[in-house]
């Protein structure tokens, strides 16, 4: 399978089962549409009726090429993974969200997990809880040595103790279970102090910090109880923070887009003014009756977004300047192996969450739903035939996915949005996978622009 | 080759490895 597309200019090819990323000529664009999936020795002859613009030999020439490149296995290649997929099954879980806090300090108007308490009452998890978490993972794990626990909520640093205890209790069992913890945190920043960000900038592997963009996009969905916006208060305490937290560790300004600001270019291009450069603004998933859903209609307008998002970017990079948007990070020469590629996030699988009651969910995004509920903590329970059905999910479980270009780069999607809003765990959200789509290429188009010059 | 520049190194190396799950949880990752 060959995705031919145009951008930046270009004329690009992305052959599906290698990764291999070609720029064309427009002669070779044309004559991928009459190569074919089993690239015959010769040109087919309707080649040259059809492209008389061009010499017979200049057309052969080309053919060559294209078929040296097919002998190479990086045009038209074997899908090698197919038997991986049917070979695959559970695996030790190995990262976990920790919902220290199921109550918050804002009232977001999108947020998914019904402004901070995920529908079940505002609470706060006991610190006994978070411990059977670590002990949890340390069981569950196995021989894995590389764990990882992100602080979520709700807001985190609504029970900032308990996450220090949670820290501290992991670090305490690391040696004698031979496990490495890697710790991440999700706030929105309203709690932020000297204190808590020079802790949260020596024991937190990546930090995710919540803002929507500018002022107005912020204030507009990210409101404090009394409907007061969260900007002003943020935006200092995110600056500390990041400049404290030194150019060797992780962090992410993180927003999210909705059908108010189809223009979120110019938000991503404030938070790069403002001095950020881990970037990442995200379209809103939600239930397409609800005023900020993201329209049909918008579409147009959001691709042209992506369009002028990947110019701004190129130039900042031409320039020597460095930013880094989420969703067009791509990797094309490593990336992950081929189990990876296939499950994506592993919810359920190798990933669970849990709620400050030690009940245990596939991921954040399942918590509340009481029919995947796995088991919890203090009763020492979890369901292993609903895990083993979890690690059945991969890519080539999900026939939409089958000739779709980008089903390596996001493994068929996200398994909660797909059940909530596709139509079942099998079944891709159309609409995240449209947008997949755009910045796939846009994201291989900033490469090929850059290896270009 | 006059028509055509390939970028990158090209998936089949992924399938001869992995599946160690020592990776950072995510997929478009280092290894």
């Amino acid at each position: 399978m060959v995705h031919k597309f145009r951008a930046g200019g270009l004329f690009l090819a992305l052959d599906i089962f290698s990764n291999g990323v070609h720029i064309l000529d427009e002669l070779s664009y044309k004559l991928l549409d009459f190569a074919g999936e089993d690239m015959p020795q010769v040109c087919p002859s309707i080649a040259y009726e059809e492209l008389k613009e061009y010499s017979k030999d200049d057309i052969d020439e080309c053919y060559d090429e294209l078929l040296e490149l097919h002998k190479k296995g990086i045009l038209f290649s074997n899908d090698t993974y197919a038997k991986i997929a049917e070979s695959m099954g559970p695996a030790p879980i190995k990262s976990m969200c920790l919902n220290v806090a199921h109550d918050c300090n804002l009232r977001c108007e999108y947020c998914f997990a019904a402004k901070g308490d995920f529908g079940q009452g505002r609470m706060l998890m006991p610190l006994e809880i978070g411990k059977k978490a670590i002990d949890f993972m340390i069981e569950k794990s196995m021989g894995r040595h590389n764990l990882e626990l992100d602080f979520f909520g709700g807001e985190p640093l609504m029970n900032f103790d308990v996450v220090k205890g949670v820290v501290e209790y992991a670090r305490s069992r690391e040696k004698e279970t031979n496990k490495n913890f890697r710790f991440t945190i999700t706030t929105n920043g309203m709690l932020l102090n000297e204190e808590n960000i020079d802790y949260i900038n020596k024991e937190m592997f990546n930090v995710v910090l919540s803002i929507d963009g500018c002022k107005e996009t912020n204030d507009k969905m990210r409101v404090a109880p009394n409907g007061t916006g969260s900007y002003d208060l943020i935006i200092p305490k995110f600056k500390k923070l990041v400049e404290k937290r030194g150019k060797d560790k992780s962090y992410y300004v993180r927003g999210t887009y909705t059908h108010f600001n189809t223009d979120f270019a110019k938000d991503v291009m404030h938070l790069y003014d403002l001095g950020f450069d881990q970037i990442s603004v995200e379209p809103v998933v939600c239930d397409k009756e609800l005023p900020y859903a993201l329209t049909d209609a918008d579409l147009p307008l959001i691709f042209n977004e992506y369009d002028k998002l990947a110019n701004e970017i190129l130039t900042l990079k031409k320039n020597g300047s460095h930013i880094n948007f989420f969703h067009f990070m791509i990797d094309l020469n490593g990336g992950p192996c081929a189990i990876k590629r296939l499950r994506g996030c592993s919810c359920g699988n190798e990933y669970v969450a849990v709620t400050p009651e030690g009940d245990i969910y596939p991921c954040h995004q399942f918590v509340g739903v009481e029919e995947f509920k796995m088991g919890n903590l203090v009763d020492n329970t979890f369901n292993n035939e609903m895990k083993k059905d979890f690690s059945a999910i991969n890519v080539y479980k999900k026939e939409d996915c089958d000739n779709c270009f980008a089903k390596f780069y996001c493994s068929g999607g996200c398994t909660a949005n797909n059940y909530q809003y596709g139509g079942g765990f099998f079944k891709p959200h159309k609409y995240s996978c449209e947008l997949q789509r755009k910045r796939l290429e846009n994201s291989i188009m900033i490469q090929a622009l850059l290896a270009q010059n | 080759m006059k028509h055509i520049k390939t970028i990158n190194s090209a998936l089949k190396k992924s399938v001869e490895k992995g599946g160690c799950g020592e990776c950072q949880a995510s997929v478009a990752q280092k290894c």
